[in-house]
C-alpha cells in the first residue's frame, strides 16, 4: 500500500509499505478516505521529538472503512464508515474509566506520560498512522465512531481531533459569562478554540499570531478580535493595556513547541534543543493573565524541559490545565454542535493534496504557504 | 463512608470536600478507580512479536502496542541505552533524540543498499517551495551558492599562502 515514509527532520515521501495486519483480538483495519495534516505533526516532522524512527508513518486524523475486524470486536463492523479518534484508548484502565482518554495506560509502553496516538513516534507508543492507504486501529469498539449519516466527511475528519482540541481548551480555561479569553496561535486548533470559546460564554476573544493570513481568516470565522504580535513591542503590555491593564481571564496556548516570537527560546528550543521546543506562547500566556486567571494548555511540548516563567505562576495564582483532548469523551456534543451549526469545521480545509504529493503537502503547510489553514491527504485508493 | 471513620480523630476532616472542586472537573469523571491502583480488568495482552522497548516507570508493556520499526543498528543500540533509563532522565531522552540523527544516516544507507537514491529536493517539498515560494527559494539558492563560492576562495587563497 501507499503510505507517508519520515526519513528525517523536514524529509518525507509517499512510497510502499506492506500492509498492516490484525495483531490483536481487539484491531480493527481500516482503510484510509482521508487523512489531514496536522499542527502537531510538525513538531515531529521537524525532528523536535524524540524516538520519532526513519521509516514510520505519521497520521493521526483520519476517517475511513472498516476493512477486516479481530476475533474480539463486537460492536463494529466491515464496511462501517467510521471516524477514529486520535488518541488509542483501552476503555479499561482507571484513566479510560473517568474518561481521560487522551491518557490511556494500556496502549503506550515506551512512556507512561502520554497515551498511544496514532502515527505519532515510539515515544507515543509506535503505531504506524493514517495518511496511508491502510491503518491498524487497536480497541477498535472503544475509539472508532461511526460517522452519522448526515454529517460531511470533512466534518468528520476534523472531529478527530481539530475540534475536540479546541472545544476542550476553551473548557479548560472555565470561561464565566463575560470572560475575556485570548488565544495565542491562529492554526486550525486556535481558531476552534476561539470559536468554540463563545459557547462558553466569553465576552471577548482576541486570537494572537504573526501570519496575516490566518489573522484575517480567523477574525472572520470566528468573529473575534486578532493581532499580529510582530506589530507590537511587547505582547504581554499590548494585551494589558487592551484589558484596562487588567490582564486577560483566560489564556490559552494553541502554539506548542515551533513558536516563533523570542529570538531565545526560538535558538535555545528549537535549534539548539536544549529546552523541549520554544515556550514562547506560554510564557505571554502566563504573564497576560489576570492574578487569580486560568492558562490553559493545548500547545504540544516535548518530554523534557521548557523555560517558563513558573515564579509568575505562583505569585500571580495562576492555574494551569492542560491535556491531549479526550476526543471520545466530547465526541456527542460536538456532532450536536456541528448539527446545529454552532460550529463548522469543514469551513477550515483549505487544501486537499493527493497522499503521492505528501512531501509538498507538508511543506506547504509547514512554511505557512499558499494561504494554508488545514490540508487534506486523500490516498490513490479513495479517489477512485 | 470507611474513610470518614478512619478520619473521625481529624476534626472537620472531608467538610469542604466537592466533586464539582476536582480541580480538572469537568475533564475527568471522579470514579474512584484511582485508588484500585493497575488492578483493572485487564485487556487481552498482544502477542510480542517485534523488539519493544518499555519506559521503565511501568513494570510491563501495554496491553496493546506499535509494531513498526522495531529498534535496529546503531541507532537501536543507543535506544536500548535510553531505556534503561526514565522518562524523568536526560539520559533517556538525550540519547533518543541522538539515536534519530543517527537513524538519518542508517535510512540513508539503507535506500542505497536497495539501489534506491533519495531526492532529497523532493522530500523537503521544493517543488511546492517552487510553485508557491520562488522568490524565497531564488534567494536561498542564491546565499547558498556565494557562501559555497566564498568558502571556496578562501580555502583557495590559505592554500596557495601556505604554499
Ligand atoms: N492537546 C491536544 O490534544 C492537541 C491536539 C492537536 C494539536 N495540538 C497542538 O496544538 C498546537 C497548534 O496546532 P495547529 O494544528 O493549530 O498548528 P499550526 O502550526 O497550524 O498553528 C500554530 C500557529 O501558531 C502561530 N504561532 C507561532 N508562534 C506564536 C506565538 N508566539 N504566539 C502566537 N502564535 C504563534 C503560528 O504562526 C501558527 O499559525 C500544536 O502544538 C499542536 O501540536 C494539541
Ligand atoms: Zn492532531
Ligand atoms: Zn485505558
Amino acid at each position: 500500500m501507499l503510505a507517508m515514509n519520515y526519513r528525517g527532520p523536514f524529509r518525507v515521501r509517499a512510497e510502499q509499505k506492506p500492509e498492516p495486519e490484525i495483531e490483536h483480538p481487539e484491531d480493527a483495519i481500516v482503510r484510509v478516505l482521508r487523512s489531514c495534516i496536522c499542527g502537531s505533526d510538525l513538531h515531529l516532522y521537524h525532528g523536535l521529538v524524540p524516538d520519532t524512527r526513519v521509516g514510520s508513518t505519521f497520521g493521526h486524523e483520519f476517517i475511513g472503512i472498516v476493512e477486516a475486524v479481530g476475533p474480539g470486536v463486537q460492536k463494529l463492523k466491515v464496511g462501517d464508515k467510521v471516524l477514529v479518534p486520535f488518541n488509542i484508548a483501552c476503555g479499561k484502565c482507571a484513566f479510560c474509566k473517568q474518561e481521560l482518554y487522551g491518557n490511556c495506560h494500556e496502549s503506550n509502553p515506551e512512556a507512561t506520560a502520554v497515551g498511544g496516538i496514532f502515527g505519532y513516534s515510539h515515544t507515543a507508543g509506535g503505531f504506524d498512522g493514517g495518511q496511508a492507504e491502510y491503518v491498524r486501529v487497536p480497541y477498535a469498539d472503544v475509539g472508532p465512531l461511526v460517522i452519522p449519516e448526515d454529517m460531511h466527511p470533512d466534518d468528520a475528519v476534523l472531529l478527530t481531533d481539530v475540534v475536540p482540541t479546541g472545544y476542550q481548551a476553551a473548557e479548560m480555561g472555565g470561561i464565566k459569562k463575560g470572560d475575556t479569553v485570548v488565544v495565542f496561535g491562529a492554526g486550525p486548533v486556535g481558531i476552534m478554540a476561539a470559536k468554540c470559546a463563545w459557547l462558553f460564554g466569553a465576552g471577548r476573544v482576541i486570537v494572537i499570531d504573526h501570519i496575516e493570513y490566518r489573522l484575517d481568516f480567523v477574525r472572520n470565522y470566528a468573529q473575534c478580535e486578532a493581532y499580529n504580535f510582530r506589530s507590537m513591542t511587547d505582547p504581554v503590555v499590548f494585551l494589558k493595556k487592551i484589558t484596562d491593564w487588567f490582564g486577560a481571564d483566560v489564556c490559552i496556548d494553541a502554539v506548542g513547541s515551533d513558536a516563533a516570537g523570542n529570538a531565545m527560546q526560538t535558538i535555545t528550543g528549537r535549534k539548539m534543543m536544549l529546552q523541549a521546543g520554544s515556550a514562547t506562547a506560554l510564557h505571554w500566556a502566563i504573564n497576560s493573565v489576570k492574578k487569580g486567571g486560568i492558562v490553559s494548555i493545548v500547545g504540544v511540548y516535548g518530554p523534557t524541559d521548557n523555560l517558563v516563567p513558573i515564579g509568575n505562576v505562583v505569585n500571580k495564582g495562576i492555574t494551569i490545565r492542560a491535556n491531549q483532548a479526550s476526543v471520545k469523551r466530547l465526541l456527542p456534543r460536538l456532532i450536536e454542535h456541528v448539527r446545529s451549526g454552532y460550529i463548522d469545521p469543514k469551513a477550515i480545509v483549505s487544501h486537499r493534496i493527493p497522499l503521492e504529493e505528501v512531501a509538498d503537502a507538508y511543506h506547504i503547510f509547514s512554511a505557512k504557504l499558499d494561504n494554508c489553514i488545514k490540508p487534506i491527504l486523500i490516498p490513490p485508493s479513495a479517489r477512485q | 463512608m470507611d474513610l470518614e471513620k478512619k478520619f473521625s480523630h481529624i476534626k472537620g476532616w472531608g467538610v469542604d470536600a466537592d466533586p464539582d472542586n476536582e480541580p480538572t472537573y469537568p475533564m475527568k469523571k471522579y470514579t474512584g478507580d484511582d485508588h484500585q491502583r493497575l488492578n483493572w480488568d485487564r485487556p487481552v495482552q498482544q502477542t510480542l512479536t517485534a523488539e519493544v522497548l518499555h519506559s521503565n516507570e511501568r513494570p510491563e508493556v501495554s496491553a496493546v502496542f506499535g509494531t513498526t520499526c522495531p529498534p535496529s543498528g546503531w541507532s537501536g543500540k543507543i535506544r536500548r541505552y535510553a531505556f534503561k533509563h526514565s522518562e524523568s532522565s536526560y539520559l533517556h531522552w538525550l540519547p533518543l533524540l541522538l539515536a534519530d540523527r543517527v537513524n538519518v544516516v542508517e535510512g540513508i544507507a539503507d535506500d542505497l543498499r536497495k539501489g534506491h537514491i533519495p531526492n532529497i529536493f523532493a522530500e523537503k517539498g521544493w517543488k511546492a517551495e517552487w510553485k508557491y515560494n520562488r522568490t524565497g527559494l531564488i534567494k536561498k539558492v542564491t546565499v547558498a551558492a556565494l557562501v559555497t563560492t566564498a568558502a571556496v576562495l578562501i580555502t583557495k587563497k590559505l592554500t596557495a599562502k601556505k604554499r
